[in-house]
């Protein structure tokens, strides 16, 4: 049904059910927020959103009012100027002004609506009260002087990502944003998602800066620094320095690392292209051998934490695999190393990643060639600040080829970033390894797109393989309550091959992307790595020269036992409280 | 251990609740009832039988200021702050259980016999200021019969 009303008089056809807000957007009418998000419900806590219907005396707000037939708002006029520019003014006297040693100093959402509504001084007095800074991951830091109590981390994290690590504790002006019985972050169910940092209108939540370590690292004479760069940082990075979501920025960014000092430049592609050759030569083994299945992907940290926390049950379910990071950083460190005659002591071996979970995964104990598969983890954020800070234009920089034999990728690896990217890729190699032919329409379709839990069958040849793909954390929920009842049951859950990643969307929206994530980026991104897959000769893992002569000269063959020594790792399960005994 | 948590009753209370809405507030109400607190262990062990994510009964309790996270002391001693108390004195009484016996609001004394909350309005304005005693009421106390009043519950 539609419903026509008018904003500021100008006349809007929105779908019954549409918001003020959004109707407003779709009328050219930007109306001020601070707690609403798009990826999450109306909350209407901060009253930015206030506007005015004629005919009616109330004051309402935008996020949390549908369209009715016939409405008449008017959405900026004085009266609500100033009504917004006191809610504006009472939120800054209990936030720090302090915006320019800030994380988000320019991409602050109050400080923005400070610029716009000319807040010059601060008529009421600053009252901050006294709160304890949680840098507790080493990963993930809570600022409680700059929550504005919005609520969008305790929203994202209990109905987005069904974590439950964040809850406003407390009531009144001593509300934080913290983990239940006083506990720090690193003892909650914390997953190290991230996604609290992207939903964060301002900077109480950001990622430890690790930049500093890798800086040390180039400038130490006896290290040999490696990096690699996962496939949904190529088409964000670009929106640190102006350019649209979605831009590939793969040759610029060979190109940058080169510049900061970097020794060696490869790519995470080669190591998802890795990752296939091994997680789907798991899965048909599982097929032909009766293994445990359903198998889960392996690839995201984010999701395994929550596995090893809440389906402790599961985990003979998931994939043996390293995520393509580690695995990238385990051969760089044994094959290449050993190819260039150097000592893995000497490499240091640093990941550019989406994602702020990365930078727990590097902890786990993995070390193919006894030294830490991956030394340092950067977010997009992380690289896009030292870009600027060494002043490479990258907007015009020129490209450049990224380093042979362990960066050369297949268009299958560059799709591991979306949802449904990783399935799509472990399908054009499994079905060659079943069936001993090459599947003809790489595009497997029903793992496409936003939806949050999709489920397809794919024929391999006469062999129906069930599949399904989940992305939001909370979306997990169901297929592994299914799974886990079939199992207790000594039964088995109707699919083979489950792929889950923890953000929304996949890791072109992860929680160390640029800031400004909703659907309309994500779509760009994604549409950003597809292009990239179509635009590769090849496409499929198995076809990657480079790959081909790693098995032939180290690892002999898939799931040989090199490989697992080298390419796989093992779980275990972790209490979702770590102090409980 | 969470069979000897809870009483029969407050077990058999808890699933009487388990599937109704609005169960999570009730729950708590007979868990402190029973315990005097909301422990972290009777927390946890809510959060089991009533499948709810521990966070969430964090934020409850400590949303409600009814919901205490610490044990009591034996004797809880409660002194109205209420507008006629308030007039009447009952600040005065708070300073004078600070003397005796070291008590903060809602602290507990050493040997854990005595904790002090301040309240609102406990229903008898007439005989302001008013404090109770594990439950016990005393009525216009001033300043100098704290001492004795204290001593009928050693």
């Amino acid at each position: 049904m539609k419903i026509h009303l008018t904003i500021n008089g100008i006349p809007v056809e929105v779908e019954a059910g549409t918001s003020v807000l959004e109707a407003a957007r779709q009328a050219g009418v930007r109306i001020p927020t601070l707690c609403y998000h798009p990826d999450l419900k109306p909350f209407g806590s901060c009253g930015l959103c206030v506007c005015k219907q004629e005919g009616s005396a109330k004051i309402l707000r935008a996020c949390a009012t549908p369209c009715a037939e016939g409405m008449k708002i008017i959405t900026h006029d004085s009266e609500l100027y100033e009504v917004r520019k006191t809610i504006i003014e009472l939120t800054m006297s209990t936030h720090p002004t302090s915006c320019l040693t800030c994380v988000r100093n320019n991409k602050c959402e109050l400080q923005k609506l400070a610029i716009e509504y000319g807040i010059r001084e601060q008529p009421f007095k600053p009252r901050l009260r006294d709160r304890v800074v949680d840098d507790s991951t080493h990963i993930i830091t809570l600022d409680p002087y700059k929550c504005i109590k919005c609520g969008r981390c305790v929203q994202v994290c209990q109905e987005l990502q069904g974590v439950y690590a964040l809850e406003f504790i407390g009531r009144g002006d001593s509300t934080t944003m913290s983990p239940a019985a006083n506990l720090p972050l690193n003892q909650s169910p914390c997953i190290k998602c991230g996604q609290c940092i992207t939903h964060c209108p301002v900077g109480a939540i950001y990622e430890q800066d690790d930049v500093s370590l890798m800086m040390k690292a180039i400038s130490d004479p006896d290290k040999i620094v490696a990096v690699q760069m996962a496939p949904s940082v190529r088409v964000a990075i670009g929106e640190e320095f102006g350019m649209e979501p979605g831009e590939i920025t793969t040759g610029k960014l060979y190109t940058a690392l080169r510049r900061l000092g970097i020794d060696y430049v490869f790519d995470t592609n080669f190591g998802a292209d890795l990752t296939i050759m091994e997680e789907a030569s798991e899965l048909v083994e599982r097929i032909k051998d009766g293994g445990v299945l359903p198998q889960f992907t392996s690839c995201c940290p984010g999701w395994v934490n929550y596995v090893e926390e809440y389906y402790p049950e599961l985990l003979d379910n998931l994939s043996t695999a390293k995520s393509p990071m580690m695995m990238q950083g385990a051969i760089t460190k044994t094959y290449w190393a050993k190819k260039i005659g150097v000592d893995p002591a000497k490499i240091y071996s640093v990941a550019i990643m989406p994602c702020t979970a990365k930078k727990d995964e590097i902890r786990r104990p993995m070390n193919a060639s006894d030294y830490k598969d991956v030394d340092v983890v950067l977010t997009t954020r992380e690289l896009g600040r030292i870009i600027s800070q060494y002043g490479i234009d990258f907007k015009n920089l020129e490209e450049s080829e990224v380093d042979s034999p362990i960066g050369e990728y297949t268009g299958a690896a560059t799709i591991f970033g979306v949802t449904g990217g990783v399935m799509e890729a472990a399908v054009r190699s499994a079905y060659k390894f079943v069936t001993g032919s090459e599947l003809e329409n790489v595009e497997v379709s029903p793992v496409r797109g936003m939806q949050e839990v999709k489920k397809g069958t794919v024929d391999f040849n006469g062999t129906p393989v069930r599949v399904a793909v989940v992305h939001g954390m909370a979306n997990a929920k169901e297929i592994l309550e299914e799974v886990k009842e079939a199992k207790l049951k000594g039964e088995r859950a109707p699919y083979e091959f489950i792929e889950i990643m923890a953000c929304r969307g996949g890791c072109i929206a992860g929680g160390g992307q640029p800031i400004g994530t909703d659907d309309e980026v994500r779509a760009k991104r994604t549409k950003g790595l597809y292009s990239d897959d179509e635009k590769c000769t090849l496409r499929r893992s198995h076809e990657n020269p480079s790959i081909i002569k790693l098995y032939d000269d180290f690892l002999e063959k898939p799931l040989s036992h090199k490989a697992h020594e080298t390419l796989h790792t093992s779980y275990k399960p972790q209490k979702v409280y770590k102090d409980e005994e | 251990m969470s069979q000897n948590l809870f009483s029969e009753e407050l077990n058999a209370f808890v699933d009487e609740w388990k599937d109704k809405p609005g169960n999570l507030i009730m729950v708590l109400h007979r868990v402190q009832q029973e315990i005097g607190y909301i422990s972290r262990e009777a927390a946890d062990e809510v959060s089991r039988r009533l499948n709810i994510p521990l966070a969430k009964i964090w934020g409850v309790v400590t949303f409600y200021h009814f919901f205490k996270l610490n044990k009591p002391g034996k004797y809880n001693i409660q002194v109205c702050l209420g507008t006629a108390c308030y007039l009447k004195g009952g600040d005065i009484i708070i300073e004078e259980l600070g003397k005796q016996k070291g008590l903060n609001v809602g602290g507990l004394t050493e040997d854990g016999k005595f904790s002090l909350e301040a309240v609102r309005c406990v229903g008898c304005c007439g005989l302001a200021p008013v404090m109770t005693i594990a439950g016990e009421v005393f009525g216009k106390v001033t300043k100098d019969q704290v001492a004795g009043i204290l001593d009928k519950f050693s």
